[in-house]
């Protein structure tokens, strides 16, 4: 967790992350895959029956693993892509529009991620950062009367302090007295769970009257309108999302702020020598890191889940990290990185509840996805295939492919 | 919390003045005066002794005001003592630090009881505190050998739960529940193959791994508990608890007593770990390489020691520890296995341990602190408490966050942490 004297470390790192190829990631996911359906396999209880006396008919276990795991790999692409069982058009390609109703969280804080990974920092607080938009947009949503149009507006504004204050808490410790961000976000996601907890049991939070602690519902005005009509759930946060992309694209890629901002991820020193606010870009990027994490918060309690519960945040902080990574920390790749974590998403509870799989298999999927890119050395050991630029940098691994050759 | 000095900087010809402690002080005895003047009631009882001691002593009725008098006197005298050595450029030593929490902690549970019919429980409350801090100090222990050895275990969060999830599942088969105590640390050993995996041998960042780490162990104890323990409940999660060994005597000792001597093999195991990790790290051979691997990778290969070799060891070894507290959870207070139970603790764990300065002994402090912020939150939430309890939650982090600040005392991670090697 040290900052300076990992220069190299952070460089290798990021040449890794970024420079892979796309090889890795798709041979990632099927890596995967394959992985869950081990798990899939041995959590069933058919194949584990049949299994029991597989070497007196060892085809049954075969077709017991294939009937479990299709059932489930097949639910979850009929709750994620499109239903050839449905019975009208609309039904059919509803899935496809919930998948893209999870990727809206998913995008706008992966966003938030890809913003600090390039300036080498790590935001763990995603959750926390969350968390406070949420309640600010929902805050707004409930109490305010405004006019339609502008209501949503003050919410998003609302929500983009809130994630933007949680942000700028660690940006501003870590350029003043060189906090690791690391550790204060994780404090900060707890201090904002617990704020979150007392915020439900207060008369401004709660529905007056009710014992549980559930704000009362967002003003209808003040919600995302809905793309496709009634029916689905799509809203015009999905546009937010596609939206805050080209513009993380144009921050990033294209901007003097991006140029400065890669810099200090690049190399602090040499950003600092060549004139760069290192503390600038610190506490700029950590707050709208912040700031896009609100926005997730607000596409929850101002679209899909229109009141503020303590489970508003769900696990997207966290989801959030593993999304940036495997978008490999470019704005567009977070993009489709979202657009896959949520068809596993909205996939995964039509498997829980069409097959029995427990959702909880999407966790181990997406880690182990994560994991694998993190790692292309691995994945490349795995398929055998050849290491790019070996040699050039790291003797070591290039020692282990000539063994590889060999063996 | 005054950090103990492990760094050793180069003699100067005047340390600064640091009015960290002084200022801590003065807040404290600020915040007393406030509660002085608050005090909702004429006095406060305070339940000392447990049945089962060998001399019950009577509990304890304190005068409020004049009780909150008194410990407002002791943190000023303490604050004044530090500014003291603050104005002669020394640090204040560790009991001034001491007396001004205790008394801080003391007062507030005096203004909190104030007028109340119910007593204060007072072993109770330091009982339940060390209980609650039994998985941070394993934590915070795991932090201490990883970090040492250069490798960040963010990690700690997920070994926690799989020594909770292999510890109660292995109990519950075998109906033995010290057999758990065996399975837990090897559940986190196997948590931590994955970290030196790709930690050591592939050179992925140490805190990514280690956040993924947490998210894949989450994902296979919840799968695996919504699967296969569930068809099965009876036989593979059930309620285990490791028999209370009450120590002869000592454990008769009012106070004392029940709070450290009447406990399970865990907690006694805690006590013997915090000890030989104290001793060991900075007074043998083994905490010397293990320590120069974490501080100069390359001088230590250079004599000879070898780095990936050691990292992978003490990786594993802290795991382990990690995974063995994670029995806690579990048969250590007699639970059966549920989803995420270990909800953080290895976070806090990780703070701790930064909070204790990278030492055994800071780390088991901030731990215990922790421990018994959290357990007297709850317990004022129970009897009922004038501060919501959620406040009372928050205060452990917001040290956290004043302590890596700088605020608190100055600490310094080893300095090849999160660096992989390579030759």
């Amino acid at each position: 967790m040290s900052e300076q004297p990992s220069e190299t470390r952070r460089d290798a790192f990021w040449r890794d992350l970024l420079g892979g190829s796309a090889m890795v990631s798709v041979l990632a996911v099927v890596v995967a895959l394959l992985a869950g359906a081990v798990l899939i396999a041995i959590a069933d209880e058919g194949t584990r029956t049949a299994a029991g006396y597989f070497f007196a008919r060892p085809g049954d276990t075969f077709v017991a693993i294939g009937r479990a795991v299709g059932g489930a790999y097949g639910a979850m692409f009929r709750g994620a892509i499109i239903d050839p069982q449905a019975t009208s058009a609309a039904r059919a390609i509803r899935p496809i529009t919930e998948t893209l109703v999870f990727s809206v969280p998913l995008i706008l804080a992966g966003l938030g991620m890809t913003l600090s990974f390039r300036a080498g920092m790590f935001n763990i607080g995603g959750q926390g950062q969350l968390i406070l938009g949420a309640m600010f947009a929902a805050w707004a949503g409930f109490s305010l009367d405004l006019p339609v149009g502008l209501h949503l507006l003050v919410c998003v504004g609302a929500a983009i302090i809130g994630g933007g204050l949680w942000g700028f808490l660690p940006g501003i410790l870590k350029a003043r007295t060189g906090a690791n961000e690391v550790i204060v976000t994780i404090m900060l996601n707890n201090v904002a769970g617990l704020l979150i907890a007392f915020a439900l049991t207060t008369q401004a939070f709660r529905v007056p009257g009710s014992p549980y602690p559930k704000s009362p519902p967002v003003a209808d005005d003040a919600l995302f309108p809905k793309l496709l009509g009634p029916g689905f759930r799509l809203d015009a946060s999905f546009l937010l999302a596609i939206v805050m992309t080209v513009a993380v694209w144009w921050l990033v890629e294209r901007s003097t702020f991006g140029f400065e901002l890669r810099t200090v991820g690049t190399n602090p020193a040499a950003a600092r020598t060549a004139g760069i606010s290192v503390a600038k870009v610190t506490v700029l990027t950590l707050t709208l890191s912040g700031v896009l994490l609100g926005l997730a918060g607000s596409s929850q309690v101002n679209g899909t889940q229109p009141v503020l519960t303590e489970g508003v945040a769900a696990s997207y902080g966290f989801d959030a990290i593993t999304v940036a990574l495997l978008g490999r920390s470019r704005p567009w790749g977070t993009f489709v990185a979202g657009l896959l974590f949520g068809a596993f998403k909205a996939g995964g509870f039509l498997m829980q509840s069409a097959s029995g799989t427990p959702i909880d298999i999407v966790l181990v999927v997406q880690s182990v996805i994560v994991l694998l890119i993190a790692a292309p050395p691995l994945v490349r050991w795995i398929f055998r295939l050849p290491t790019p630029g070996a040699g050039r940098r790291r003797p070591r691994r290039a020692r282990r492919t000539l063994e590889e050759a060999g063996a | 919390m005054s950090a103990p000095s492990s760094t050793v900087t180069a003699p100067a010809a005047l340390r600064p003045v640091s009015w960290k402690t002084p200022g801590a002080g003065a807040v404290a005895t600020a915040l007393l005066i406030v509660l002085a003047v608050t005090v909702p009631g004429e006095s406060t009882i305070f339940q000392v002794s447990r049945p089962t001691d060998l001399f019950a002593i009577p509990d304890v009725t304190v005068p409020a005001l004049l009780g909150l008098l008194v410990l407002t006197v002791a943190a000023a005298a303490a604050t004044v003592v530090s500014v003291r050595y603050a104005l002669a450029r020394r640090r204040s030593p560790m009991w001034i630090g001491v007396v001004m929490g205790v008394a801080f902690v003391l007062g507030f549970l005096v203004w909190a009881g104030a007028g109340r019919t119910t007593v204060m429980p007072l072993t109770t409350m330091l009982a339940g505190g060390l209980a609650l801090s039994v998985p941070l100090i394993f934590g915070a222990m795991s932090g201490v050998v990883c970090e040492h050895v250069g490798v960040v275990n963010i990690a700690i969060e997920g070994q926690l739960l799989a020594g909770a999830f292999l510890g109660a599942m292995i109990a519950s088969v075998t109906g033995v529940p010290s057999l758990g105590l065996i399975a837990a640390p090897i559940a986190g050993l196997l948590v931590g193959v994955l970290l030196a995996l790709f930690a050591v041998e592939y050179h992925v960042d140490q805190i990514i791994i280690g956040v993924v780490l947490n998210v894949l162990v989450i994902g296979l104890t919840n799968f695996f508990y919504s699967t296969v323990m569930t068809q099965n409940a009876e036989v593979l999660n059930a309620r285990q608890r490791l028999p209370d060994l009450p120590i002869p005597l000592l454990g008769q000792i009012p106070i004392i007593g029940p709070v450290l001597f009447r406990q399970t093999l865990l907690v006694y195991l805690m006590f013997v770990i915090v000890v030989v990790l104290q001793i060991w790290l900075f007074r043998s051979r083994w905490g010397l390489r293990l320590r120069s691997v974490g501080e100069h990778p390359r001088a230590a290969d250079t004599v000879g020691i070898d780095v990936g070799r050691t990292r992978w060891l003490n990786t594993l070894l802290g795991s382990a520890l990690a995974g063995l507290g994670g029995a806690y959870f579990t048969i250590g207070s007699g639970l059966a296995f549920g989803k995420e139970m270990s909800a953080g603790n290895g976070y806090i764990a990780l703070a701790a341990m930064i909070l204790g300065g990278w030492n055994p002994k800071g780390a088991v402090a901030a731990a215990l602190l922790f421990g018994f912020s959290r357990n007297i939150a709850n317990t004022l939430s129970t009897i009922g408490s004038p501060v919501p309890s959620e406040f009372l939650l928050m205060i452990p982090y917001a040290v956290t966050i004043l302590a890596v600040a700088g605020f608190v005392g100055r600490v310094r991670p080893p300095a090849a942490e999160n660096q992989p090697y390579v030759k």
